[in-house]
């Protein structure tokens, strides 16, 4: 069973067409990289996800149902602009998001003291929101995000306005919670973030879903045959390699970019190296998923 | 449901728990009560610890003749020229030139002060001359005094209100007047605060971002009908309080010290100087009696029905305004229209509704909903046919469902737009679309 599965979803507003028959499918228990320029219409479709707004066609089915009233329990939602009530006192702050989410005050209390603790921020409780640091804030705010325990969890921009440390700390939240059976869904420009974490990504351009699969087939497909090779003495094109570009490293030590001609594999590659040259190292250049999104992006902008 | 009772209950807690809930509630009814106490009390020491002020006077008419009641007046006798010589090294307040005046016209009373006068200084001054001037031409044309007194006529109307019921009512309008006025001034003010109140805290979670989160778990909908409700149920709370601690003070206040008021003393004083002021006294006792008449009760009941109608009303507009920009400037241009109907009945308090409050016009501001809960306050104290307040009642309610129905459409697209250039365009762009 999947965790999410929509099929069709547009939303028109009276400019612009914010979705264009979006399909998606995230599989259970992974994490989900949603990807896209500006104005793509990722925050559109979180929040068609989140039930702060309606499409206009097509349904979404989460854990092989329709979407409904009742599953705003289980979906827990970080939204890009996000933010705290400042007057409220992190405790308070704590239970009342929670018991919005359905949880009953007992409930709720328990759980926003087992996660203050958790985080090692039991001094906060009577703080107001105001007096925290915006790392702070963002702790709590993560807290509240993940606190009714919802199998669905959307982040959007997660690490924006984290230090390291506790980018590092809501990382290692983020891949337990994956370990305890929860979805995750990110939304960001991250690049770094999609190749650490996600196992599962959809890149959205221009309201349409472009590009959609596992990080390792995508990679796969957009595999180029490019190889780094460092060797000694120089080299040329052969009738199994072009040379794309060459450096002299030092003496006589050179660092090639070679593209393969033939449908070979890596090992027919290096056997008709090692024949015309002394090969130091070998390494296949795999496309970043930065490479990945920059070239369909501007590809397809330039059409 | 449950979830907008959250809101409510939360709203409220915010609301009470701060400090300045409790100094406004608790110290409001004491503030005013004090402060006016203070300015009569204020006002009569002057009176009574004011000493006369001395008024040199030169008289070239020989027809002065001074009347000590307000001024200590000493003639100078000498030109005017060495009166003000004399004046400039003198302790005393004022000189004043009297001419050689023709009966017939009058003119050329001049009076030198070192400091400007008082307009009231200068009027009883005038007065006194006019008086005296008066004496002399009634004596220039032959008219005696007591022929004078006999044409002077002193006539108090009792009104009587006759129900459909047939019962007889005395009734004061002046009293009922300043209830009118009173209530309807309340009004205005109430709707205003809790209906700003109610806009800041919407641009408050806008603001801080916090809307989103929320409304991911709530309808829109239920949070603006939650704040809204919230806000309410503390200004209800405020007026209770309120109720209970004037009640129990001013039973307290008159209990206590009511023999011993100031006013009172006078009066028992000038009683036994003056017969006439028994009178006067009866009046005063009558008065207090009307207003013991006022239906208290009636009046409250309606007084709450109109706040909780009207600040749903127009709460609902500020909420909707509150949600369309991004900062409390930005909101000005958008309070105007909301405002104008709530002028037009505030104005037309003073100019019409209070001087006639069974008018057509009077009566249809406090029909339409959007002016009344101030129109009808106005007239509520002279007495509103059954009907009318009905058709009010009923059409104050029409008329905030209608706003809540309106404001809903354009929050919930609101809340979640920043920095958007917002005109009246774009709201209706926003109450058009769909969800």
């Amino acid at each position: 069973m999947d965790a999410l599965v929509a099929s069709r979803i547009t939303k028109r507003y009276t400019n612009h067409l914010a979705l264009d028959q979006i399909n998606l499918t995230i599989p259970q228990q992974t994490i989900f990289g949603l990807l896209g320029p500006n104005g793509a219409g990722k925050t559109t479709f979180i929040r068609i996800i989140n039930q702060i707004i309606n499409a206009d066609e097509g349904q979404i089915s989460i854990f092989g149902e329709r979407l409904q009233q009742k599953h705003i329990g289980s979906i827990g939602y970080l939204p890009e602009e996000r933010g705290l009530y400042k007057k409220l006192k992190v405790g308070d702050q704590l239970i009342y998001l929670a018991q919005l989410k359905g949880l009953s005050r007992k409930e709720a209390t328990e759980k926003s003291k087992t996660w203050i603790r958790k985080f090692q921020i039991t001094d906060w409780w009577y703080k107001k929101v105001e007096d925290l640091s915006k790392g702070m804030a963002q702790k709590v705010q993560f807290i509240s995000t993940v606190m009714h325990e919802p199998r669905l969890i959307i982040l959007d921009e997660p690490f924006s306005g984290f230090d390291p440390v506790n980018a590092q700390l809501i990382t290692q939240e983020i891949l337990e919670l994956k370990q305890k059976g929860c979805t995750i869904i990110f939304s960001t420009h991250r690049m770094e973030t999609v190749e650490d974490l996600c196992d599962d990504i959809a890149l959205i351009h221009k309201s349409k879903v472009i590009l959609e699969g596992s990080k390792k087939k995508i990679k796969n497909t957009f595999r180029t045959n490019t190889y780094t090779v460092e060797h000694k003495g120089p080299l040329n094109s052969t009738a199994v390699f072009e040379l794309v570009s060459q450096r002299n490293l030092e003496d006589t030590f050179y660092r090639s970019v070679i593209k393969m001609k033939q449908d070979l594999n890596p090992n027919q590659l290096i056997r008709e190296l090692t024949e015309i040259t002394e090969v130091h190292s070998f390494i296949e250049q795999v496309p970043s998923m930065s490479e990945i999104f920059i070239s369909l992006v501007k590809g397809e902008s330039h059409e | 449901m449950n979830k907008i009772w959250l809101i409510v209950q939360r709203e409220f807690l915010n609301r009470v728990q701060k400090k300045s809930f409790l100094i406004a509630t608790i110290l409001l009814p004491l503030i005013f009560p004090a402060l006016m106490a203070i300015l009569v009390y204020v006002a009569v020491e002057q009176k009574k610890n004011a000493s006369k002020d001395v008024v040199y006077y030169v008289d070239e008419s020989n027809k002065f003749m001074a009347d000590t009641s307000k001024f200590i007046f000493k003639e100078f006798e000498g030109s005017i020229a060495a009166a003000k010589q004399s004046f400039q090294e003198d302790q005393s307040y004022a000189l004043l030139h009297i001419p050689d005046f023709e009966l017939s016209n009058p003119r050329g009373f001049t009076l030198y002060t070192k400091v400007n006068p008082s307009p009231n200084e200068i009027g009883d001054l005038e007065g006194m001359l006019e008086n005296q001037i008066r004496e002399l031409k009634l004596v220039k044309f032959n008219i005696r005094q007591e022929v004078l007194d006999s044409i002077k006529t002193d006539i108090t109307i009792r009104t009587i209100n006759v129900s459909e019921a047939g019962d007889e009512k005395t009734s004061d309008s002046k009293v009922l007047f300043g209830i009118g006025m009173a209530c309807g001034i309340m009004m205005y003010i109430f709707i205003f605060v809790y209906g700003a109140q109610i806009m800041q805290g919407v641009i408050e979670e806008k603001t801080s971002k916090v809307v989103e989160v929320i409304v991911s778990s709530v309808r829109p909908f239920q949070l603006m009908m939650g704040k809204i409700m919230g806000l309410a149920s503390v200004g209800l709370l405020q007026f209770l309080i309120w109720i209970i601690l004037i009640t129990t003070l001013s039973s307290v206040v008159l209990g206590f010290f009511g023999l011993d008021m100031p006013q009172q003393q006078m009066m028992n004083e000038m009683s036994q100087e003056y017969p006439d002021a028994q009178l006067q006294n009866q009046g005063t006792m009558e008065v207090l009696g009307l207003i013991g008449e006022v239906p208290f009760g009636y009046l409250i009941f309606n007084f709450l029905f109109y706040f909780l109608g009207g600040y749903l009303l127009y709460g609902a507009l500020f909420a909707a305004v509150g949600s369309a920009v991004d900062s409390p400037a930005e909101a000005q241009q958008f309070m105007f229209p909301i405002t104008i109907p709530m002028l037009i009945a505030y104005f037309g308090l003073f100019t019409f509704i209070l001087d006639d409050p069974h008018g057509s016009i009077s009566v249809w501001l406090s029909i339409i909903p959007f002016t009344s809960p101030i129109a009808m306050m106005g007239r509520i104290g002279f007495g509103v046919p059954a009907w009318q307040l009905f058709l009010s009642m009923l059409s104050l309610i029409g008329g905030f469902v209608f706003t809540t129905w309106v404001a809903a459409r354009i929050y919930r697209v609101g809340i979640l737009m920043h920095g958007t250039k917002i005109n009246y365009k774009v709201m209706a762009k926003w109450f058009m679309m769909k969800g």
